[in-house]
């Protein structure tokens, strides 16, 4: 019985947020990856992309909302989705075709399309702040719980819950089926193996009839998409706020590199490992030991490695780390 | 293109050269920030009381009072500084209506207030390290010191039979001072606070935070927080989980905002922030409706007050010079006299201009203490069906 106690607490305070957070981070890294492997530079824009994909969404489901469409239980964002991934794929090739490409033709370099990225990033935000403002915004409908604590507690009998959010079961479920599909996309039609060949050698892809601003144009499409819905379930599960899509860039970058830069495998696998590390380095196991120990005993302290204050410095340290040790990343290799 | 713009600058010199002798009062709050949900009705109160001296026709022989609004922001001290600057500096403000959040306050105070010798009244910074600062007697604050609130939210805590609970604060000024002071009265008062985590405002995931306070275990979980803030937060990330269901909301968590966004959820969580159940709050509130604004959300006696012992004190002095009405404020507040209820001001000031006593009460019945702080009367809320209620006055 405590045994379970101790897990169902785990569970409640450690897994399920941690792999919702991680599918989330993962969604994003993906995007960044991808973009580092076809235009070999670090898009500092992508988190603003997130965030405007969500804005373009935000907008439509309350659109929906008024209308008096929704698919409830179900969040009406769902259905607004795929608005907010076309008007982000427009905004992402309006910002390839004036800013980047023009880069791109006078072949800069690397770190110069990084600092561009930087401004369409500025850009980005300052629009996002002019059409939907700075505050928070919840647009979350439909059944918030699939299952709550407290339902949960009286369901098994055991004295703690695990609270599983709608949100939390989306975040899972499409993170799945998009990553399913990119990797089907990549590996298996013409588009996909044109992009990979082009990532691989872009010469020697140039002279195999591929067409570069084609490969250009998919990469951006994939990655405006899976801005919008990475961008969408963070919301979903916690809350849209413009600011903390700056916040959110770091651990994100950190699970690419983490992850091994330009390799889609990798951004996964880091997006979880940088989640994990965050939540696991900063819950406090009193209660889980006090669980796990003998009975009527509990530990002085709250037993935290690092108290909350410093979850993003965890992103920091990963980073550090894999840097001096394995400074490839997990996943070694040709990217994409 | 710069026709219609040079015309305009113009008739605004043209203005402002007409208007030379009013009285202009600095309304320096935090328009922008976690606080802006707050100040809008603050804000609208303070100017109310201005209003209303200026239409009596009986201040200073009949000036005219106007506000000038600064934005003093919450957290950012230094925008803060710049903005009393200007008010002070360039338009010549005689008395301001400010800061509204404490770090923003101290921080006004110590740079613009007493290096150019305005005075200044807050009608929210509640900071206990702002009863000790050196101000030269040109600071007043119209809201008691959390000092107070710490002893009042454990007295609560201690009547309701709640031995245990978790405590987490805004990682700022506001939340330190009211966290340090919830803290010391509720154990002197025999409680257990089972652990304290500051929380950063402006994240999107509180549930770390909320993990680490829920290991430590409590009955209940203390927020000092903003309620468009981290507080909403972690309520959020409490309620998600399941650590906690029952909150005790220090004032900068009530409003309506926060029973908006959680309703029912929250039932049976107590909030405390100062009001009163003196007559003055219910006839500013009806001033206020008038207004089209709220006149018993949190502060907005307070801003009412703040302005109106402002412009009492230079009736008193007779004069607009800081280093003259200052010494008047207390005077105006306190007893003996005629009490001065909110919509009165005009009796106010007859009385004054005659020479005689006044003991000003408002809509917060400011009682001024020690360095001229307010007394503090406290409410004492629940939240039942998703509303805050009003149980007790304290």
């Amino acid at each position: 019985m405590e045994l379970l106690n101790a897990l169902a607490l785990f569970a409640n305070f450690v897994v399920v947020p941690a792999t919702a957070y991680g599918a989330q981070l993962a969604l994003g890294a993906l995007g960044v990856t991808l973009i580092f492997g076809v235009l070999r530079f670090a898009n500092f824009s992508h988190g603003e992309l997130m965030s405007f994909g969500t804005m373009v969404t935000i907008l439509a489901t309350w659109f929906l909302q008024g209308q008096g469409i929704g698919i409830a239980p179900l969040p009406t964002a769902l259905l607004a989705l795929p608005v907010g991934i076309a008007v982000t794929v427009l905004m992402a090739l309006a910002t390839d075709r004036f800013v980047f490409r023009f880069y791109r033709r006078k072949r800069a370099s690397p770190i110069v399309f990084a600092i561009v990225s930087v401004g369409v990033m500025f850009f980005l935000a300052g629009l996002i702040r002019i059409v939907i403002g700075p505050d928070d915004q919840s647009f979350a409908d439909g059944a918030r719980f699939i299952i709550t604590a407290r339902e949960f507690r009286e369901l098994t009998g055991l004295k703690e819950g695990i609270a599983l959010k709608q949100t939390q079961m989306f975040t899972l479920v499409i993170a799945v089926a998009v990553v399913a599909a990119l990797f089907w996309f990549l590996q298996n039609t013409r588009a996909g193996k044109a992009m990979r060949a082009y990532s691989d050698n872009e010469d020697l892809a140039l002279l195999s009839g591929i067409n570069p601003e084609r490969v250009v144009m998919i990469a951006w499409i994939i990655t405006a998409t899976l801005a919008t819905v990475a961008g969408t379930l963070y919301g979903l599960d916690k809350t849209y706020k413009p600011f903390i899509f700056l916040q959110i860039l770091l651990p994100i970058f950190a699970a690419t590199i983490v992850g091994g830069i330009g390799q889609p495998v990798g951004a996964i696998l880091g997006g979880f490992v940088v989640a994990y590390s965050e939540v696991m380095v900063t819950y406090a196991y009193k209660k889980l030991l006090a669980y796990l120990g003998p009975e009527g005993w509990a530990p002085e302290g709250l037993v935290q490695l690092l108290s909350t204050d410093y979850k993003f410095a965890v992103s920091f340290i990963i980073l550090v780390v894999v840097l001096l040790i394995r400074p490839t990343g997990i996943v070694r290799g040709k990217v994409l | 293109m710069f026709r219609p713009l040079i015309l305009a600058m113009a008739t605004a010199v043209v203005a402002t050269a007409a208007q030379a002798e009013d009285v202009k009062i600095g309304m320096l709050q935090g328009f922008t920030g976690p606080t802006e949900s707050l100040v809008k009705p603050m804000a609208l109160g303070g100017e109310l009381a201005m209003q209303e001296v200026s239409d009596s026709g009986l201040f200073l022989g009949g000036r005219k009072v106007v506000s000038i609004r600064g934005d003093s922001t919450c957290v950012d001290a230094a925008a803060a500084t710049a903005a009393a600057e200007r008010l002070v500096t360039s338009e010549n403000v005689v008395g301001i209506n400010g800061a509204t959040c404490s770090g923003a306050t101290t921080a006004v105070l110590n740079n613009v207030v007493r290096a150019n010798g305005v005075v200044m009244i807050s009608p929210s910074a509640t900071s206990p390290a702002l009863s000790t600062i050196d101000d030269g007697g040109y600071f007043f604050r119209t809201a008691p010191s959390d000092a107070r609130q710490g002893e009042i939210i454990a007295k609560i805590l201690d009547r309701r039979g709640i031995k245990s609970a978790a405590l987490t604060y805004t990682n700022n000024d506001y939340g330190k001072g009211l966290a340090d002071a919830i803290q010391a009265a509720y154990e002197k008062a025999g409680g257990k606070i089972t652990a304290v985590a500051a929380h950063e405002d402006g994240k999107a995931d509180y549930s770390a935070e909320v993990g680490a306070l829920s290991a430590a275990g409590g009955d209940v979980l203390i927020v000092a927080g903003y309620l468009d803030q981290g507080g909403k937060g972690i309520i959020r990330a409490s309620l998600d989980s399941g650590a906690f269901d029952k909150f005790i909301l220090p004032d900068g968590m009530v409003g309506e905002s926060l029973t908006d966004n959680f309703g029912t959820e929250i039932d049976g969580s107590i909030g405390t922030n100062p009001g009163t159940d003196s007559p003055g709050a219910g006839m500013l509130a009806e001033l206020a409706s008038a207004k089209d604004f709220k006149g018993d959300d949190p502060y907005v006696p307070e801003g009412y007050d703040a302005s109106a012992l402002l412009l009492l004190a230079m009736q008193s002095a007779n004069s607009t010079d800081s280093a003259v009405y200052k010494d008047h404020i207390e005077k105006v507040a306190n007893a003996p006299g005629e009490k001065i209820f909110p919509g009165e001001l005009a009796k106010g000031l007859k009385i004054l201009s005659e020479g005689g006593d006044i003991d000003y009460v408002g809509g917060s019945a400011v009682e001024l203490i020690g360095p001229g702080e307010s007394a503090g009367n406290f409410r004492e809320t629940e939240v039942r069906n998703g509303k805050f209620e009003t149980v007790k006055y304290h």
